[in-house]
């Protein structure tokens, strides 16, 4: 099946620690497969996206950064909030010069401390504003928008931009500005997953997540359940690791069959993993079932022991292929 | 170098720890590790958390939060109490301890100081930096306070945000705001040249003039009342740079953690504050085995072609995917070494199960302070 045929932005949010830059980088990856062209956003000033890809810091300019399958292209963009802000004042007050000289003074730094609101509103609307965007008059500029966004903890708050401005004006451009940007994430134009490890805390905030983004009227996506262990053992096999029931003779002898010298090291390592691998594994077993019961499309990803670098990104992006998010090719 | 933890923790002339690190790397269970060892090392510990998972404060026995220590049972030798930070309330009570009833009321009602004390970037930090100075005031109860830093966007904001917000509330645009003719006749240059026409100009059609009157009002009901937010934020940081207080840096066997560990080690050494060390949370342990990574991927191969192998190839497969594991943990790890040789580093294996009570804590305890995990 092909997943969210209709949407365009594609919003990645997760708890610290989750890897949410990765899946949302491989994400950007798998959609642009067959062709197309996608746009990888971040808003944090971390400069995430230029160290995931090995490249010098992006700057507030959309540069291309990888290819896909089939002719597609990802594109990148680190979102400056000063910049978003100039771009503001020159699209509704022709501004720019102004601006720019207050930016110098310190003033935007003023404005979206006094109003955090604010920044987010500018962050969220450059991502509706990079959505719209057309080219050749027909033609979407991009035809997926990938947004590396804040964490679970804050996504709902940072796209729920009406209710964050609402305090500072019933009227006017930003407000005015702040409905675009909630006709666009609040349709059938975004949608938003988030990023888990099969462990209780960041379970239990991807479970709090959707309540949240439930209750905001936000369109949630995909579970990504990511760094996961493929189990190595059966059921049968880890309730026996556990009790200490595997049998160390016969490894012994399955460890001389194989080549190897006697080892006894070897045998009391192996019994000794096979215990901490099964009681890890029946953890997550236990995780993954609270996140099945969400009934959300759920989408497992396995660590990768060699590390996270620019071909684990297509080996990512390939296994999210195979779980039919894209075209593929 | 080794990380001599139980030599802090005993240190009767220490009495501030801050846990500091990215977000995700187990900062939170580590200050109360090392809390309840403090604790029954001897020392009277108050363990301050930001955002505790609800089994770790249940751990702990917290059960409200009401932004008071409450003290921990089961503790032997010392003592151990643990609090929740209620931001909103520590602002609260710092307005309140500070101005009449009224004048209290008039700010705790202002629109401006209910967003800026409950939802600002930098809040958190500050009145994290407020209780701990509280709790440190308070040295009859307690001779060592463990804190636990806000989850930020950079483990940077923990020791930034609080100037930031001290110098934004104290700043000349806020002046501005609240007196715009006395300002203008008191040289504040640049922004006099280019006229606050355009600033509070621009800045209303932004946010709107509601916003800024009331902003205008706050800070016009604080500045009789107390004195500057600068002063309180400064003498935190005096504190923190005090040869009572160690950093304890925690980080993952991960690129990102690492290089977050690698700028606030940085950053420590600039401002001369005192580093106690560096832990590694979640290393990979495997036991030496004298074989290589190869060897044992080969004899999973054989084995697995049929099916009495096919349980010891897998549990090979395992091993052998933790040995490669390891070697790239250890790759990163030797990273940050050879980049910073003095930082006295920790490695505290991989837990399988979460903490669920304050066994599990004090194995945690015991892992940090274990000197015979060599990795």
């Amino acid at each position: 099946m092909q997943y969210w045929s209709e949407v365009t932005l594609h919003v990645v949010s997760g708890k610290g620690g989750t890897g949410k830059t990765t899946i949302a980088a491989a994400l950007a990856i798998a959609l642009a497969k067959g062709g197309h062209r996608t746009l990888l956003m971040e808003v944090e000033g971390r400069q995430g996206i230029a160290q995931l890809f090995d490249t010098p810091p992006l700057p507030y300019e959309e540069r291309k950064i990888a290819v896909a399958a089939g002719g597609g292209e990802v594109w990148a963009l680190a979102v400056d909030t000063e910049d978003a802000l100039l771009d503001y004042l020159e699209m509704f007050y022709k501004l720019r010069r102004a601006g720019s000289a207050l930016s110098k003074m310190g003033a935007v730094d003023f404005a979206t401390t006094i109003a955090p609101g604010l920044r987010d509103v500018l962050l969220t609307g450059k991502a509706c504003e990079v959505v719209k965007r057309k080219e050749k008059k027909q033609d979407n500029a991009y035809d997926f928008v990938i947004l590396d966004a804040p964490p679970t903890g804050r996504i709902a708050r940072f796209l729920n931009v009406n209710s964050e401005v609402s305090g500072l004006a019933k009227v006017g451009p930003i407000k005015s500005h702040a409905d675009s940007v909630m006709s666009v994430i609040a349709s059938e134009q975004t949608t938003i997953h988030l990023v888990t490890l099969l462990e209780e805390m960041p379970v239990q905030e991807t479970l709090d997540g959707v309540t949240e983004l439930e209750q905001a009227g936000l369109p949630v996506g995909g579970i990504f359940v990511n760094m996961t262990r493929p189990p190595q053992l059966n059921a049968q096999q880890r309730a026996f690791a556990i009790s200490g029931q595997l049998s160390a003779a016969e490894i012994d002898t399955q460890i001389l069959r194989s080549g190897l010298a006697p080892n006894r090291k070897l045998v009391d390592a192996l019994l000794a993993e096979a215990s901490d691998h099964a009681e890890r594994v029946d953890l997550e077993v236990n995780e993954l079932q609270r996140l099945t019961e969400q009934e959300l499309p759920l989408f497992v990803l396995p660590l990768l022991p060699s590390g996270i670098d620019l071909g684990a990104l297509y080996e990512l992006a390939a296994i999210m292929t195979a779980h039919g998010i894209g075209e593929g090719q | 170098m080794t990380l001599d933890i139980d030599a802090i923790l005993t240190d009767p002339t220490k009495h501030i720890i801050v846990c500091t690190g990215a977000g995700g790397v187990g900062k939170t269970t580590t200050a109360a590790a090392l809390g309840l060892r403090a604790a029954e090392l001897g020392r009277n510990v108050c363990v301050l958390t930001i955002d505790p998972a609800r089994r770790l404060a249940q751990a702990m026995g917290l059960t409200e939060l009401d932004n008071t220590p409450r003290p921990v049972p089961g503790i032997s030798n010392g003592s151990l109490s643990a609090m929740m930070l209620d931001m909103k309330r520590t602002f609260d009570e710092v307005v309140q301890s500070h101005s009449d009833p009224g004048r209290a009321q008039q700010i705790l009602s202002n629109p401006f100081y209910q967003a800026l004390s409950s939802s600002f970037a930098g809040t958190q930090e500050y009145m994290a930096m407020e209780k701990l100075g509280q709790l440190r005031a308070d040295d009859s109860q307690w001779d060592l306070v463990v804190v636990d830093t806000p989850p930020s966007r950079n483990a940077l904001d923990f020791l930034d945000a609080p100037a930031r917000l001290g110098s934004f509330l104290d700043g000349r645009f806020i002046r501005i705001l609240t007196a715009p003719a006395r300002g203008a006749g008191r040289g504040i240059g640049r922004i006099a040249a280019l006229g606050f026409g355009i600033f509070t100009n621009v800045l209303s059609k932004l946010l709107g003039t509601q916003v800024l009157a009331d902003v205008g009002n706050f800070v016009a009901a604080i500045d009789t009342t107390f004195g500057g937010f600068r002063e309180r934020a400064d003498a935190t940081y005096a504190l923190l740079k005090d040869s009572g207080t160690a950093f304890i840096v925690v980080a993952v066997p991960e690129r990102d953690a690492l290089r977050e560990a690698a700028y606030f080690v940085e950053r420590l050494n600039q401002d001369e504050m005192p580093l106690g060390g560096l832990i590694l949370n979640r290393v990979q342990e495997v036991p030496e085995t004298g074989l290589t990574q190869d060897q044992v991927l080969a004899a999973a191969q054989k084995l697995s072609a049929d099916t009495t192998g096919a349980l010891t190839a897998a549990l090979l497969g395992l091993h052998a995917e933790r040995m490669e594991i390891k070697g790239r943990q250890k790759h990163l790890a030797s990273r940050f070494t050879a980049a910073h040789p003095s930082v006295p580093a920790q490695p505290v294996p991989a837990m399988t199960k979460d903490v669920h009570d304050l066994e599990g804590l004090r194995e945690i305890g015991a892992a940090l302070a274990n000197q015979e995990i060599t990795w």
